[in-house]
């Protein structure tokens, strides 16, 4: 057995808390510097390009909200954790990050009954994987809600296949893109369950921008659902000029007989995620 | 950028909001106060105390900001969704408010009762909080300390980016 310190694992969190929401995304700024050569994308490029600046240069993050913090922990089986609970790690790691001064809190304790701020933006959602190898992969995708907001789910019959999936998608973005501050980018998980069409929507928001699917029926299918989505003209932050999506990521599972299970999980142009690996010692 | 942003400072004259035109960049100098869910709940839900700065022509910005870094005013500060915001409209439009700044579209009825009230609704950009952090020159908290993020902030900015959203005419920079 190799051995991981749970304090590496805290360490780790919070230092991908900090990268995620201070760290524009390489692939969003390659995509805003393209937009930002055409007059007729308006000064939304130029803004948005000038504010990841902003945000290296000031160490402010890029956007005020700065999420709910989702972590993903795909755990080798080889490894033992030592020195105490991994989750209470992933925890102290967030609550580290959100209290060294310029992430906001932004987690109320309970959803209904008085929905008091925990001011250290814990607790984070966590994922977690048993997987063969010694070392630890930790995804850390904290979460703004303007565009969480502006997902859905739908549990479509069988029949209404290929076409039932882009037209849920165009609906939910007609119905609410705007204000999710476009571009988007757009995850979208298909099959399985209920809650597992949903796990996939938000790993799909961890992928490096615009991969395309390694199947040719959903590349496919990524390029008609961004090609429609773009159509609808909804653009730059709702404002009509240049495009509604930058990338649609599409990760698909085995499903039921009777079912077709989708979820959207609308991403920002912020698109935050930040990725590391501690591997296991001894 | 075909054209240069017009200046739009506060108070802000009604000969001046006539003049804008859906889609056109603005930038804004001046005060503004930052309110938003809690603090906008506290002044005009059910038993509210109504609205806690006086004047003709003032400005509301849908905000509440990430913490200041030392020798900031404010932190990350970008709009946050003007719809949410609705139901606390006409309170805002009863204490004077002709300008209102967000981000996204509001409903037909809410555009309409800004235009009737000849007030513009300007759209900052969603997302650029860090950019517009710097146009924010000093913040005081006015009220409801105990929010955070949320309290209501008397704001001073200088040539604070948005477009017009809904002008006076009935032009609408989010319809398509």
């Amino acid at each position: 057995m190799k051995k991981i310190s749970v304090r590496a694992v805290a360490d780790a969190v919070a230092e991908l808390c900090l990268r995620a929401n201070l760290e524009a995304d390489a692939g969003v700024l390659k995509k805003l510097k393209t937009l930002a050569a055409c007059p007729d994308n308006g000064e939304t490029p130029e803004l948005l390009l000038a504010n990841a600046a902003a945000a290296r240069g000031d160490r402010v993050p890029i956007c005020q909200d700065t999420g709910m913090v989702v972590v993903f922990l795909d755990l080798g089986q080889d490894v033992a954790l030592v020195g105490g609970d991994l989750e209470e790690a992933v925890q102290a790691g967030v609550r580290a990050a959100y209290r060294d001064g310029v992430l906001r809190a932004s987690v109320v304790s309970d959803p209904l009954e008085g929905r008091v701020n925990t001011s250290d933006n814990t607790p984070a959602v966590i994922h977690t994987r048993i997987v063969p190898g010694s070392g630890l992969r930790l995804t850390v995708a904290p979460k703004g809600f303007g565009s969480e907001n502006a997902s859905a789910l739908a549990m479509l019959t069988p029949a209404r296949g290929r076409e039932g999936v882009v037209e849920f998608v165009l609906r939910t973005i007609r119905e609410k893109g705007a204000a999710a501050c476009p571009p988007l980018v757009l995850g979208i998980g298909i099959g399985g369950t209920l809650e597992k069409a949903a796990l996939l929507a938000k790993q799909a928001l961890t992928l490096p921008l615009g991969r395309p699917h390694p199947k040719p029926f959903y590349r496919l299918l990524e390029n008609e659902i961004l090609a429609k989505v773009n159509a609808l003209g909804i653009g730059m932050q709702g404002l009509g000029k240049g495009p509604t999506a930058l990338a649609v990521h599409i990760l698909e599972y085995p499903t039921h007989i009777a079912g077709l299970p989708v979820a959207l999980n609308t991403c920002c142009h912020v698109y935050r995620h930040a990725s590391a690996v501690i591997e296991g010692k001894g | 950028m075909s054209f240069p942003p017009v200046e739009l400072s506060v108070p802000l004259r009604p000969g001046a909001l006539r003049r804008l035109r859906a889609g056109e960049p603005v930038r804004v100098s001046g005060t503004v106060f930052a309110a938003r869910d809690a603090a906008l709940f506290r002044m005009f839900g059910a038993g509210g105390e109504g609205i806690l700065w006086e004047g003709k022509g003032s400005v509301v910005y849908f905000a509440g900001p990430a913490a200041a870094p030392p020798g900031r005013a404010v932190g990350a500060m970008g709009p946050t969704s003007s719809c949410r915001m609705e139901p606390f409209l006409e309170g805002l439009l009863a204490g004077g408010v002709l300008g209102i700044i967000g981000k996204g579209p509001l409903s037909a009825e809410a555009a309409a009762r800004l235009r009737s009230a000849g007030a513009v609704y300007l759209a900052a950009p969603g997302g650029a909080g860090a950019l517009l952090s710097r146009k924010v020159l000093r913040a005081e908290i006015v009220a409801y300390p105990e929010l955070g993020a949320e309290a209501l902030r008397k704001l001073a900015v200088l040539d604070f980016p948005a477009v017009v959203a809904y002008d006076l005419c009935g032009g609408d920079a989010f319809s398509r």
